[in-house]
């Protein structure tokens, strides 16, 4: 068997990764499951893609960076891109969530990011329809790196960029003032209050980071296989299996999930076939909330 | 009497509209003093402090502290303006450092004094140091009180406002409680408490008042209250709060 599906796992399991830190992030802080996350993804891309268009009608045609298959439009087009989800998404709080939220239910709040995921979606195949687009048709040639392993120059470059974002958030959450009050707001957030915190702050917070980073796995969907409407919403069940695996609120459970669960999913393909490989998230879904409901890196509630 | 640090008057409040728990409850705290409010169960003790501290809605009355009105300021602005509150439970985040519980709470310091301010708490509260990295959740109930009191101080708070700091602590760290509250005001600090556990509460405090019915029926000198037959008969009906028994734990606990 050939090793081939390291790097295919380890690249889907970035993206999945980098979308499951939103999911938790939302879990833990906003005490809701939101479903609209996928379609963050897809959103940002989408409007990534609108900018690399527009830079491309101003600036004529650029020349990709080095090996990759991109050039500074698309790096400049992504945090634009990032931006917007960010407004996005705090849009979306203030208009539909917030005002759910202070009635203090929930579940209610759960089916209004269905509600909000199919609207969204829906926007989106209007604007753009359902058919897949690229950010590059260019095909790259794979470098063999040993063990039967070909990797091209793009999945090396988003590898990297995975991991500056991890260690970025993590590094946000554990050291400075704004990451240990958002810990704290999901620890107890009466408490929190009492403790000079602005809950209104935090989650503005809470909902830039969990968008931005949304944003970015969905572009590198984006580059990686294609750009559709529905490609955020597909993501929904491996990102949730990975944020439950990693333990809600964890965020390096969060990536650690996603790359269990890509790899898991990539040696699926190879073992028993391409067709199960939804499956899989959803097996190791189950089986974690059957033999260890509160994840690798979760904590027992009070 | 020197001067008034915290005023509340006819302080109405209440979680639902129509409904108030505290029906016109006054009190004035003096700089420097340990201020008791006493009353039976039920009396709207906890509420009337958590209206105070923003986590009650006020429905009617004022809170003036330092000549200031705060009366429904936002719970999180109330250390911003002087008023450190430390619940009666879930008062430490359990899963965070001893430290990083003391560094959550000072959003409004200056961030270079921070680090100092940190060892001044350390060195107030020696048990904590030992314990800086360990989750505050792992701390004995008597640690996590502390741990609860010093991150409220940290900010240095012009009055101190406690909800029912012995409850649930075993008598060992009810006497450890009473004596850190009673160190922490010759440091100057001024303190409101609320206590059901009348005779410790008194043995501290300068002065009580006597909650019922979410009204203010009592007041006087913490060491004379203890003795006084009408504080008696408010709080317990009849019995004088001296004959008070130590609440046995009847037969309902472990079999």
């Amino acid at each position: 068997m050939s090793l081939q599906f390291v790097v295919d796992g380890l690249l889907t399991g970035s993206m999945i990764g980098l979308g499951a830190i939103g999911v938790t992030l939302t879990y833990s802080i906003l005490r809701f499951s939101n479903f609209a996350h996928g379609d963050f993804m897809a959103w940002g891309t989408y409007a990534t893609l609108t900018i690399v268009g527009a830079i491309g009608a101003i600036f004529g045609k650029v020349a990709p960076i080095g090996p990759l298959s991109f050039g500074w439009p698309l790096l400049v087009a992504l945090v634009a891109g990032m931006a917007f989800t960010a407004l996005l998404a705090l849009l979306l709080d203030k208009v539909l969530f917030s005002r759910l939220r202070s009635q203090g239910q929930a579940i209610i709040v759960v089916m209004a990011s269905f509600g909000a995921s199919m609207a969204l979606r829906s926007l989106l195949e209007f604007t753009f329809t359902s058919r897949p687009t690229y950010f590059s048709r260019a095909i790259q040639i794979a470098m063999p790196v040993g063990f039967g392993i070909r990797i091209t120059a793009d999945q090396i470059a988003l590898l990297l960029l995975t991991a500056a974002l991890v260690i970025g958030v993590h590094l946000l959450m554990t050291r400075t003032q704004t990451g240990r009050s958002m810990q704290a707001l999901s620890q107890n957030p009466a408490l929190a209050r009492i403790v000079g915190i602005d809950v209104a702050r935090v989650v503005r917070v809470t909902w830039i980071v969990g968008a931005a980073l949304a944003c970015v796995a969905g572009v590198m969907i984006g580059i990686l296989v294609q750009i559709r409407p529905f490609m955020g919403f597909d993501m929904l069940l491996p990102m949730f299996a990975a944020a439950i695996l990693g333990g809600i609120g964890s965020i390096p459970g969060a990536v650690l999930g996603g790359l269990i669960i890509g790899l898991a999913e990539a040696s699926a393909v190879q073992l028993i076939g391409a067709e199960w490989r939804a499956a899989v998230s959803f097996i190791i879904l189950m089986a974690v909330l059957f033999v260890r409901p509160i994840g690798l890196f979760g904590v027992r509630e009070r | 009497m020197s001067e008034t640090v915290l005023d509340v008057r006819d302080l109405e409040a209440g979680y639902e509209p129509g409904v108030p728990i505290v029906r016109g409850a006054s009190i004035t705290v003096g700089k420097g003093e340990i201020v008791v409010v006493l009353g039976p169960n039920g009396a709207g003790k906890s509420s009337f402090i958590k209206a105070i501290a923003g986590l009650v809605p006020i429905t009617g009355g004022t809170v003036t502290l330092d000549g200031r009105d705060i009366t429904s300021a936002p719970a999180y602005t109330m250390v911003r303006l002087g008023l450190a509150f430390v619940p009666q439970t879930e008062n430490i985040f359990p899963l965070m450092s001893v430290e990083d519980n003391l560094r959550v709470a000072c959003g409004i310091l200056e961030r270079r004094d921070i680090p100092a301010r940190i060892e001044e708490m350390y060195a107030a509260f020696p048990d904590l140091v030992r314990q800086r990295r360990t989750a505050a959740g792992n701390l004995s109930g008597g640690q996590r009180q502390m741990l609860a009191v010093a991150r409220a101080l940290i900010v240095h708070p012009k009055v101190l406002v406690l909800d029912e700091p012995s409850a649930g602590l075993s008598p060992k760290f009810v006497a450890m409680v009473f004596e850190m509250l009673a160190g922490i005001r010759k440091s100057g600090v001024t303190i409101l408490l609320v206590e059901q556990n009348a005779k410790a509460a008194l043995a501290i405090g300068d002065r009580a008042y006597v909650l019922v019915e979410g009204k203010d029926r009592h007041e006087g000198v913490a060491s004379e209250l203890w003795n006084d037959p009408v504080v008696a008969e408010l709080y317990l009906g009849q019995r004088p709060l001296s004959a008070e028994k130590t609440p046995h734990t009847g037969n309902g606990g472990a079999a």
